[in-house]
């Protein structure tokens, strides 16, 4: 039996996350075009910078949608984390303590999360919107309407400087080794398999011998630690840890997701494609905001390309079935 | 009336989907007051040529006549309209609502200010119950019916919109022996009435029993039409393969090893009770019973993908910890369960993929998994197999019952197990594969291989097992060697009322 139907470049090149990369490529293309000031050296600097916290967070969240389910409460563990952090070098203890416990606190956070929805079998977007409100709550009612600023210019300057004279920054390098840890977790592992499975039928995957509730819970408390960890990057890029850093990041970051090509119905979704989403997302946004744009209309328009992407398939296999049906209605 | 005009008639009927051909010659007449069975292996065909009739597809080429009129459904709503019921295997209801509320959906008798008249609703059932010769009560709600009882109201559904041609597809799949009984007699009914029944098994004894006549299907095409008694079951086989069947239950001599499996006084309240077996490497024990009866939660709870109240699974020796397949897996444990597309197969997924769901575990290096490393054993046991795809990356959603079932045997083989337990191996398959799965279970078992073997099928029971054990309402009942298991004494244990099952018992406890 053939290993494929189809011959390698087709099986490489028509897919979702082509799609969304051709897209990015059309976009970058037309913005350095037509945007004054887009193709500078700062650009990709910025983009980098900007887009760091939602590109980690959408790793994690990859494989939580992949599964069916969907984390709310990301944006939240980022605030709560930004504020444990300054309170905790408020507090005299060394960044090298606060950092981990940080990611500690955050993995905590989503472990929460990960045992109410595995364990107790609850619906993760209920548990997530219900921690959402809780862990921003924590975290301004931690640290008020102040913010913590006076953090060490070695590690503020660490989070923004770039690396020798190129235009990317150092965070560059820690950024590519965790989307490749993913994408090796994700499509090169037993687990990444299991974790696809269970988005297309848990049943068949429980029947198989996968732990469904363990993977779950792995997942949320990847998510957590994850997500703190953006916290700890975002309190350094802006030195400033704030309880509400961050508020309504979570959508952006599902937003980018389901633009690179994971499928909100779970069991269908890749790392490079959420790679493309996101720096889509990053491009648009800073491409708009070069042009004078607001905040405001750069939503809609990320608004709308998400609701396509979501629809746009629907539409097509809808199309696709339609067309079936009437060649066999050639009598 | 065997000279009135057919109630239905098809000629030449033909059908593709894009480059395959699914029905190239489709004809069949019913006549009122008869039941027609269908039969022919997956792939015959019969399907197609149900959605025809029932509005689901348009034919391409063909005639279809209803009472001698042409007609040409664009739709099922139409099909309904001109007479035509199909009962699914499985039928849709809403949960929600009574089984009158379904029966009359979008119907609904009205009575004053427009009101839904409830009582001429249920009045209206209750007659309809009444002719059928069922007792279910019109008041309560289609949540948790029985299969069977959906059935029902469904048939009670096509008689209250005076349907004169019933389409049953499979209906008896998934019944227990009484409730295919009450079935037939609804069926034998509806002829006398003088409607007219089609009927498609693969149960070829369920054919003679009930139809009086049976057109035979193979690759799309008519092959013959014949009056029931005219025919052997033997001779029908032959027909549907195209071939002669050797022996369709090629049970291997073999010797039984030592035990591989033990469960001892396994309970699960409320489901089953003090369940005491083993079962010895080189042996396939039987698991009989009726539908419900408790067979497929036992064979769950032993595999832990369900919990237990009490009691010990000993896999090689060791105690297994409840409710964990991972464990059970890795002591040797298989599971192919009951329902092939919902727990078998992770069906969106490739062939590969599938065949590689549960050994993909130990194919991983430094926990990396080469996708060459996949598609090898994915190949190996295809291969081995005689799965039939496309290629190993085609999903498994467009293949055929009986192939899907290779792979999810092909899964489980690849893991190396000592014990396999299959949840009726063969339900829905035709009759070449299921040939072929017989043939393979009884060489493994000859190979030393420990199988238990969940089945509804009589036949396949006493054809395949070495040992048979009974399951009544949740407990064994009855210990049978090959050579005292006849059907008789099979179904006198398994049905609840029948006695005489103390004589049988020892061996069981």
């Amino acid at each position: 039996m053939r290993t494929h139907a189809r011959p390698w470049w087709q099986r490489a090149l028509l897919t979702r996350e082509m799609l969304t990369i051709l897209i990015l490529v059309v976009a970058w293309v037309v913005a350095s075009a037509a945007v004054q000031g887009f193709d500078g050296p700062l650009t990709i600097t910025y983009l980098v910078l900007d887009v760091a916290p939602v590109l980690l967070i959408a790793l994690p969240m990859t494989l939580i949608i992949a599964t069916g389910e969907i984390d709310l409460s990301v944006a939240s563990v980022v605030g709560l984390s930004s504020v444990t952090f300054g309170l905790l070098h408020q507090a005299g203890l060394g960044l090298w303590v606060a950092l981990p416990v940080s990611v500690l606190l955050g993995a905590v956070c989503g472990a929460v999360n990960g045992a109410l929805v595995a364990y107790a079998g609850l619906p993760s977007l209920a548990v997530t919107i219900g921690s959402l409100a809780l862990y921003r709550g924590l975290a301004v009612g931690l640290l008020g309407t102040t913010a913590v600023t006076d953090f060490p210019e070695s590690w503020t300057d660490g989070a923004t400087e770039n690396l020798g004279e190129s235009p990317y920054p150092v965070i560059t390098l820690g950024l590519v080794a965790l989307i490749a840890v993913f994408a090796v977790l994700l499509h090169a592992t037993p687990f990444g398999r299991n974790v696809l499975d269970i988005g297309r039928s848990s049943e068949a995957a429980r029947f198989s011998g996968v732990d469904v509730k363990r993977t779950l819970l792995i997942l949320f408390v990847l998510s957590g630690a994850v997500s703190a960890l953006a916290g700890v990057y975002y309190t350094l890029r802006y030195g400033s840890a704030r309880g509400d850093n961050a508020t309504g990041m979570e959508l952006q970051v599902v937003a980018a997701v389901l633009l690179g090509g994971v499928s909100i119905f779970g069991g269908r979704g890749a790392i490079h494609g959420v790679v493309a989403g996101v720096l889509l997302i990053g491009v648009l946004s800073s491409a708009l905001r070069l042009e004078g744009v607001t905040v405001n209309v750069i939503n809609i328009v990320i608004g709308t390309a998400l609701v396509v992407s979501v629809v746009a398939p629907r539409i097509a296999g809808g199309v696709r079935v339609r067309r079936r049906g009437a060649v066999g209605q050639r009598t | 009336m065997p000279n009135a005009a057919p109630t239905l008639r098809l000629d030449g009927v033909a059908k593709s989907f894009g480059p395959v051909a699914a029905l190239r010659s489709g004809t069949l007449t019913v006549h009122p007051g008869s039941i027609h069975a269908l039969v022919g292996e997956n792939g015959a065909g019969k399907s197609t040529l149900v959605k025809i009739v029932g509005g689901v597809h348009r034919r391409d080429a063909g005639v279809v006549e209803l009472d001698g009129e042409p007609v040409d459904f664009t739709g099922p709503a139409e099909a309904k309209a001109a007479g035509v019921a199909v009962i699914h295997q499985e039928p849709a209801s809403f949960p929600d609502l009574t089984v009158a509320e379904n029966i009359y959906l979008g119907r609904e008798p009205l009575g004053r200010f427009r009101r839904i008249d409830r009582r001429a609703m249920r009045e209206g059932v209750r007659d309809l119950f009444r002719d059928l010769g069922v007792d279910l009560d019109p008041d309560r709600p289609a949540e948790g019916l029985s299969i069977a009882d959906q059935q029902i109201v469904e048939i009670a559904k096509a008689i209250s919109l005076d349907a004169r041609l019933l389409v049953m597809d499979e209906p008896t799949a998934a019944l227990s022996a009484v409730e295919v009984r009450r079935l037939f007699a609804v069926a034998r009914g509806l002829r006398d009435a003088g409607r007219a029944v089609v009927f498609i098994s693969h149960r070829l004894d369920e054919v003679a029993d009930l139809c009086d006549t049976v057109t035979v299907m193979r690759d799309g095409e008519h092959v013959s039409t014949d009056a029931v008694a005219d025919v052997t079951p033997d001779e029908l086989v032959r027909r549907m393969v195209g071939r002669a069947v050797a022996d369709l239950y090629p049970k291997v001599p073999s010797t039984p090893g030592e035990v591989v499996l033990q469960v001892e006084g396994l309970e699960s309240t409320g489901t089953f009770h003090d369940v005491s077996f083993e079962v010895r490497a080189g042996e396939i024990v039987g698991l009989a019973g009726l539908v419900g009866a408790g067979r497929s939660e036992i064979a769950r709870a032993v595999f832990g993908v369900d919990q237990y109240a009490a009691g010990r699974v000993v896999v090689g020796g060791k105690d297994l910890r409840p409710g964990d397949p991972a464990a059970a897996i890795a002591a040797g444990l298989a599971l192919v369960p009951e329902d092939r597309r919902l727990q078998g197969l992770v069906t969106e997924s490739s062939v590969a993929r599938n065949v590689s769901a549960v050994a993909r575990r130990r194919l991983a290096r430094l926990g990396i998994l080469l996708p060459d490393a996949e598609a090898r054993l994915a190949r190996d046991w295809s291969g081995r197999l005689e799965v039939k795809a496309g290629a190993l990356d085609a999903t498994a959603t467009t293949m055929s019952g009986g192939n899907q079932q290779k792979v999810v045997l092909a899964k489980w083989l690849a893991t190396g197990p000592k014990v396999l337990i299959v949840d009726e191996p063969t339900r829905g398959i035709d009759v070449g594969t299921k040939a072929e799965v017989h043939r393979l279970l009884s060489t493994l078992a000859a190979e030393g291989l420990a199988v238990l073997m969940i089945s509804s099928e009589l036949p396949e029971v006493l054809g395949m097992a070495d040992r048979v054990l009974v399951v009544r309402e949740g407990r064994i009942v009855a210990e049978l060697s090959r050579a005292q298991a006849t059907p008789e004494r099979v179904m006198r244990a398994a049905t609840p009322g029948a006695s005489e099952t103390t004589a049988e018992t020892e061996g069981a406890a």
